[in-house]
């Protein structure tokens, strides 16, 4: 599309100068022949098409403005339709990267018509919210078993003891907890129920992780997107939910300090997921997991977002210029998102992306 | 124009009855084509549900289990859900929108019809999801504060009405779809107590009846078959609702005894979790559910038909 409309342009203005100067109309002539000389001097520029994950959207616009700035040859489109329809449009090929928050399974990477490389791009917290209506605001302690316990349906109220063992000094009253869930099926949930699963085995037992999940029947409520949940959080007193930490932060809702595997009770922040980060073990291709992290700063609930690409560009114009968006997006791009609230990768991950972006042929 | 004489009728050119046959065969087209329509929907709903068809077979209108880790689906809840909220909306806005109906046509001065109608008419032209905005940010609020602790008080000793009050709930669901079907019953209502002849009152008057009597034996009884198509009118719109709902109804997939539990719609699953749906089966799934709705709203229709047709006697057809 975006290649027609310069001739079309161009064909529109000669027309304009054409009829201009047969009606002597020396004004029009002037300007039909302005915008006979842009048309022409514009050749047609790359599109790239990209779609999947909400939570990466931030990031691709910010980036996209960026590299726009340097290189004015090509443009970007991204659809944030969701890990899953990012997914199933490059199995489908009808974009050229898709953005996932979960890496793709091994059966849907078998059914794909190419082979199929994970780049992680960014990474980003889950902070847990809750509203408590405290004076002062007190931000609270807690740890992964207390969490899914509350999910699970076991701690039902906020002055259990095993939250006041945690927060001596706190006014915790005798009020109902009403845990909040994402109904709607999202890369946060995945991170979420996947820290879960690691530190309660009764949760990875009965619930497991994924983008949706089987919540407990009866426990809580479910919401549609982190509006949704922070919504529901913000008018019912004693409730907890989960949402992304750029959307806490945004929103100031108070969230809790998070014990991690170490016995730190971390902050979630760019620097914590970052640290966390740091310490993940990333595997050959590049599919790993980062909750419960180890290290004395790692903050334990926190994933990477991939971009999902082919190994084999089809179009050679297109494929350079998306291997030099990402080369330039893992590496100089990073610079620009800890004021999005992710954590930038670490150099060394940032060289072995590179190694493996050299390896896309086109 | 041919010149006729008088007392011969219109000479029949072949170039009008070509006109004519054109004309009508244009028209069969378009209503054929709404049945293609449908029917292709059908075809492309049962088409992508094939996998979870052959995997879950009946089992997946009795099961309860929506596990997309393990990838074992059942839609009995969402059924349930579904059901019982438009029963709720049913329940609230029918007589609503009959009294209201009733009132333009009746008993309100002439001044006041017109404007009363574009104001409920206004309210069909609100979007579902601003509805579904005032619904979390204003009326939940409301019913968790005043209304539901009213309910449980006076009415706790039913199971309907106890357990604990989160606010978003099956109640607050069926609140809100009564909401939205309310205008259009009532100006469909309003359409068909107009078009009772004026006859029926005036025989009515003559035979020594009150004002009421004659609204109820003349005009109501009357126009017995029309309301009831009006309602199933409401009762379709209800059934298909999404977005308002989904906002307010708790999405949790579980059948509870109390109304203040939350619940979750056959339209609400498909909105929330359609498009992070990554394997097949579970895509499948979700294409089942979009065919077990379009199937509880062809039964319910059908259903309502054959009542329809068990109401004998004259009465003013729905003409809208």
């Amino acid at each position: 599309m975006k290649k027609m409309i310069f001739p079309v342009v161009g064909a529109g203005g000669l027309l304009a100068v054409a009829l201009a100067i047969a009606n002597s109309r020396r004004h029009l002539a002037v300007v039909g022949s302005a915008v006979l000389l842009v048309a022409q001097t514009n050749a047609p520029a790359q599109l790239i098409n990209g779609a999947g994950s909400t939570f990466d959207y931030p990031a691709f616009t910010k980036w996209f403005e960026a590299y726009g700035a340097m290189d004015a040859s090509v443009h970007f489109n991204y659809q944030s339709i969701g890990s899953g329809g990012g997914q199933q449009q490059l199995l489908k090929q009808t974009v050229d990267f898709g953005a996932s928050d979960a890496p793709m399974s091994d059966d849907n990477l078998a059914k794909a018509p190419g082979k199929i490389l994970h780049i992680p791009i960014v990474a980003g917290g889950v902070a847990v919210i809750y509203n408590l209506s405290l004076p002062g605001s007190p931000k609270l302690k807690l740890d992964g078993d207390i969490i899914a316990n509350i999910y699970l349906g076991n701690i039902t109220k906020w002055n259990d003891p095993k939250i006041l063992a945690l927060n001596p000094g706190v006014p915790l009253k005798e009020i109902p907890i009403v845990p909040v869930h994402r109904s709607d099926g999202s890369g946060t949930t995945f991170i979420f129920t996947d820290y879960l699963c690691s530190v309660n085995p009764a949760w990875a037992d009965t619930v497991g992780k994924g983008p949706s999940v089987k919540w407990p029947a009866g426990i809580g409520l479910g919401a549609k997107g982190s509006e949704g949940v922070a919504g529901q959080i913000r008018q019912l007193t004693g409730a907890i939910g989960y949402a992304e930490l750029a959307y806490a932060d945004k929103n100031r809702m108070p969230f809790a300090d998070v014990k991690n595997s170490s016995g730190n009770f971390i902050s979630p922040a760019p620097d914590s997921v970052s640290a966390a980060l740091a310490t993940a073990k990333v595997p050959g291709d590049f599919r790993f997991s980062m909750v419960n992290a180890p290290g004395d700063k790692a903050y334990p609930i926190a994933g990477p977002s991939w971009v999902l690409v082919y190994q084999q560009q089809k179009d050679a114009g297109n494929g350079r210029k998306l291997v030099a968006f990402l080369k330039w997006a893992v590496t100089e791009g990073q610079k620009l998102s800890p004021a999005l609230d992710y954590a930038p990768l670490p150099e060394e991950v940032q060289k072995r992306e590179l190694d493996l972006l050299n390896t896309i042929k086109y | 124009m041919n010149e006729t004489a008088p007392n011969q009728p219109a000479k029949n050119n072949a170039a009008s009855q070509f006109g004519d046959r054109a004309f009508k065969g244009l028209t069969l087209l378009m209503a054929l084509s709404v049945f293609v329509l449908i029917g292709l929907i059908g075809f492309e709903l049962a088409h992508g549900s094939g996998i979870a068809l052959r995997q879950f077979g009946w089992h997946f209108l009795f099961s309860s289990d929506w596990d997309p880790v393990n990838e074992k689906f059942g839609a009995l809840p969402f059924i349930f859900g579904t059901l019982v909220s438009s029963a709720i909306g049913l329940i609230i806005a029918v007589p609503l929108s009959i009294a209201t109906a009733v009132y333009l046509t009746e008993l309100a001065p002439l001044w006041i019809r017109q404007p009363l109608t574009i104001f409920i008419e206004l309210l069909a032209a609100v979007p579902s999801v601003i509805l579904g905005l005032w619904g979390i940010f204003v009326m939940v609020p409301w019913l968790r504060g005043h209304l539901f602790p009213l309910l449980q008080k006076w009415f706790g000793f039913l199971p309907l009405f106890q357990g604990p009050i989160y606010g978003p709930s099956l109640l607050a669901g069926g609140i809100i779809i009564a909401i939205m079907i309310l205008p259009i019953i009532t100006s469909v209502s309003r359409e068909i107590l107009r078009s009772v002849p004026g006859l029926q009152r005036e025989a009515a008057y003559a035979l020594g009846a009150t004002r009421w009597e004659v609204t109820r034996i003349a005009v109501l009884s009357y126009a017995k078959k029309g309301l009831f198509g009006a309602v199933i009118l409401g009762l379709g719109r209800a059934l298909g609702e999404t977005m308002a709902v989904t906002m307010v109804i708790g999405n949790s997939p579980q059948i509870a005894k109390s109304l203040f539990a939350p619940g979750y719609t056959l339209a609400s699953v498909v909105a929330n979790e359609f498009s992070e749906a990554t394997s097949d089966t579970y895509l499948s799934a979700l294409f089942e559910i979009g065919l077990v709705l379009l199937g509880v709203t062809v039964l319910v229709n059908a259903l309502a038909q054959l009542l329809l047709k068990t109401f004998a006697g004259p009465g003013v057809k729905p003409q809208h």
